[in-house]
């Protein structure tokens, strides 16, 4: 089925359907507001909105879809489609509406923390569920249209990447390769592996900006052209992304390891006994000598 | 507009009038034509010009209905889109329906397979050493799967092969086929989709017999070469009813038992006893397709990879290396292609030969070499997200977005006007998140995209899913 609807892809070129994914950690937002001459979430919101506002200006067939996640929650602010039906609001109308919606989901989202102990790092934002709902919300607009406008997300990620994410991010990101979604990305805080990696698979752009007061020049320049338009720009060149994995036992990055057979789990050394699956590596060695062509591998994989 | 429909109503009843009128009186034409000028803006002359007009299309339509007709009994198998109810009427098989009913049984039938074969932690074969025997027979060339059945195979076989590496990208396929009785490897076990499906396209022809036991004999000597955490395949795409074998077939099903090897057989004709036989001996399975649909169907499910028999292939540690992508202005000879090209290469980490692409394996030392994200694209088999619930009661409006209406959590789509008349839910609800999801993305979450979007947006502490 999904092999149909990629290979049926119509787009129309030139519009462009962009789902902007935010990070709004209030743990982040505040750990740079600490800081004196960084961005502070007031000046980013100046800088941001009016980046919404130009890509609509671009095409008026152009559709955004603003999506948050903070620490506890995940959900859709904004979606340019449904606002144009009811008669759409453009400039300080539409500033104002985007910011007081963002302002309830931050409120909610800090609420849900009450409950959890306050911690004095940075607890990683939900980035791979408003993955999920980019893709699912993207996967909804090809099956409803024939012809539809060329599907693109945009990150803009200030928390660190949580480990525990990484299976899920990976998943979507595989997803949205296969059905052709670049997954652009802004960092403001770290660098992050999960979006350069993203960024990287889906062809999409990552950057880190150096300045963040002219952060509205960066975003518009580098992130409102669309798709088509990008062959003829000059975009960022991506740095080298580090594709060596990390082992599961000592979290050390490694150009050779060993892998488990049976659930693909990566480590540094030999082991006995598979420490995420349980197989034992014992038996195999009793066994090879059934077959020469074996041996002869397996020494030489030993070397 | 009015110029035009005027205009040609006109002059076609004045063609007619004036055809009647002529003989009484010659020089009232000018009259009459003036008159039937005017008339034809009227209502009465427009609804005959109407007539006329249906009557040409009736012609028209009478002519494509044999067309139609034929086309409808000979390719288009139109009996096949109805169904019967409980009372015995005829009922069209609302498409989207049958497709996600389609969808909702594989999915049970994979999860309730999951759950029997795991107790505690799913165990998959991961790296698949697959043969994929085509039977290209002279039965291959018969006619019954438009335009003939190695053609269909062959489409099948491609849109597998592209499926296959998707989810088993560090797995191997090799292609064998049969043909006036004598099996022959077409590609060498591989981790390259394109190459594959060329070679294939290639030798599309079909003569003489097909031999079941030569191909088992030639996969068997291949298969037993591989290394021992390596999963045995082979599944066959047999379109003949016979085989024609030189020795006695059920030694070879044994020594195929022995090295275990599971084979499995999709039949393109009719049930055959002894593919049934090997499929039951070896732990494969055996299915007919019905119809082209059908074939692909089949075929993709074995795609993604089976759980594992602990003692079809041993766990081990494989050693493999993970190579940096070379500086891209660096001009160097590699040593998988040919010719030069610029740059954009990997080098091996253990004897820093140069290779294209990943995965693959180093030609000069034999290392495996793959990147991270080949291992992660595997790992969604091992953290499969719940089977949703089919769920009656009504989702919680608990959005910020819009609190008044009940919506699929994924996509925001309206789950009430969503519902066609005969469905009997219109949406699934994840047993551990709680939310509600409609039919469209509970497919594309589940074959797909793989996380459950409700449990990613909440604090992975609770959900306790991806303890990576």
């Amino acid at each position: 089925m999904d092999n149909e609807s990629t290979l049926s892809t119509i787009y129309s070129e030139d519009v462009s359907l962009m789902v902007v994914i935010l990070d709004i950690n209030p743990l982040f937002w505040t750990s740079v507001n600490s800081n004196t001459n960084s961005l502070t979430f007031t000046k980013f919101m100046d800088q941001f909105l009016p980046l919404l506002n130009s890509v609509l200006l671009l095409n008026q067939l152009n559709e955004i879809v603003l999506i948050a996640h903070g620490i506890n929650s995940c959900g859709y602010i904004y979606n340019s489609s449904m606002e144009n039906r009811r008669g759409g609001k453009r400039g300080p109308a539409f500033f104002a509406e985007v910011s007081e919606k963002l302002k309830e989901f931050m409120e909610a989202d800090c609420l849900h923390r009450k409950g959890a102990k306050s911690t004095s790092t940075i607890v990683p934002s939900l980035l791979s569920g408003s993955l999920s709902l980019a893709l699912c919300y993207i996967q909804r607009v090809f099956r409803s249209r024939p012809i539809y406008p060329r599907p693109r997300i945009l990150c803009l990620q200030g928390s660190p990447d949580g480990p525990e994410q990484y299976v899920a991010v990976m998943n979507a990101i595989f997803s949205a390769q296969r059905s052709s979604v670049l997954i652009d990305s802004c960092v403001l805080g770290l660098n992050s592996a999960f979006l350069q990696q993203a960024s990287h698979i889906t062809g999409g752009v990552y950057i880190k900006p150096q300045q963040l007061d002219g952060l509205f020049q960066c975003l518009s320049m580098v992130f409102a052209t669309d798709v088509q338009s990008r062959s003829f720009l000059q975009l960022p060149k991506p740095a080298g992304v580090d594709f060596r994995a990390s082992c599961f036992c000592h979290k050390t990055t490694i150009s050779m390891g060993y892998i488990c057979s049976v659930c693909l789990s990566i480590f540094c050394k030999r082991h006995k006994k598979c420490s995420t699956c349980g197989s034992d590596f014992n038996r195999p060695n009793s066994n090879s000598k059934s077959s020469p062509v074996q041996k002869s591998k397996r020494k030489l994989d030993d070397r | 507009m009015f110029a035009t429909v005027g205009g040609s109503g006109g002059s076609a009843i004045g063609q007619r009038l004036s055809g009647f009128e002529n003989p009484r009186s010659s020089n009232s034409g000018n009259k009459n034509r003036q008159r039937v000028q005017g008339r034809g803006s009227n209502g009465v002359d427009d609804d005959d010009d109407d007539d006329d007009d249906d009557k040409e299309q009736d012609d028209d339509g009478r002519g494509e209905g044999l067309d139609a007709w034929e086309r409808a009994y000979a390719d288009e198998r139109s009996w096949e889109s109805l169904q019967e109810d409980e009372s015995g009427l005829l009922r069209p098989i609302d498409p989207q329906t049958f497709h996600y009913a389609q969808y909702r049984r594989r999915l049970l039938l994979r999860s309730s397979a999951e759950q029997e074969s795991s107790s505690l932690r799913i165990q998959k074969g991961l790296i698949r050493y697959l043969y994929i025997v085509i039977d290209l027979s002279r039965a291959a060339g018969e006619m019954d799967y438009k335009p003939s059945r190695m053609a269909v195979v062959a489409k099948c076989t491609e849109a597998f092969i592209k499926e296959f590496f998707d989810q088993n990208p560090l797995s191997h396929i090799s292609l064998v086929t049969i043909k006036d009785g004598i099996s022959q490897c077409l590609t060498e076990l591989g981790g390259n989709p394109e190459s594959q499906i060329k070679s294939l396209m290639g030798k599309l022809e079909c003569s003489g017999d097909s031999s079941l036991q030569n191909a088992l004999e030639l996969v068997h000597g291949y298969l037993s070469q591989i290394p021992s955490y390596g999963h045995r395949e082979v599944l066959i795409l047999y379109s003949s009813l016979s085989t024609c074998d030189p020795n006695d077939i059920m030694v070879t099903i044994e020594k195929c038992k022995k090295a275990k090897i599971r084979c499995s057989v999709i039949g393109l004709a009719a049930e055959i006893y002894i593919c049934r036989y090997l499929c039951e001996e070896t732990g494969g399975s055996y299915s007919i397709a019905l119809d082209q649909s059908h074939l692909k169907e089949l075929l993709l499910e074995h795609a993604p990879p089976l759980p594992a028999i602990a003692d079809y292939a041993i766990g081990n540690l494989i050693r493999m290396g993970f190579p940096q992508r070379g500086v891209d202005s660096l001009i160097s000879t590699r040593s998988c292609g040919e010719e030069l090209k610029v740059g954009m290469g990997y080098t091996c980490p253990r004897c820093y030969a140069r290779v294209c692409e990943l995965p693959t394996e180093c030609r000069v030392c034999g290392l495996t070499l793959v990147s991270s994200p080949h291992l992660a694209r595997s790992y969604h088999h091992l953290f499969p997200i719940p089977t949703f619930k089919e769920s009656s009661d009504p989702a919680p409006t608990s959005n910020l977005y819009q609190k008044s209406r009940r919506m699929c959590f994924a996509c925001q789509q309206d789950l009430v006007n969503q519902g066609s008349n005969n469905k009997s839910f219109v949406d699934v609800s994840c047993p551990k998140c709680k939310q509600h999801f409609c039919l469209d993305c509970d497919i594309y979450i589940h074959e797909i995209l793989h996380n459950c979007p409700g449990c990613e947006s909440q604090p992975h502490s609770k959900n306790g899913l991806n303890n990576k």
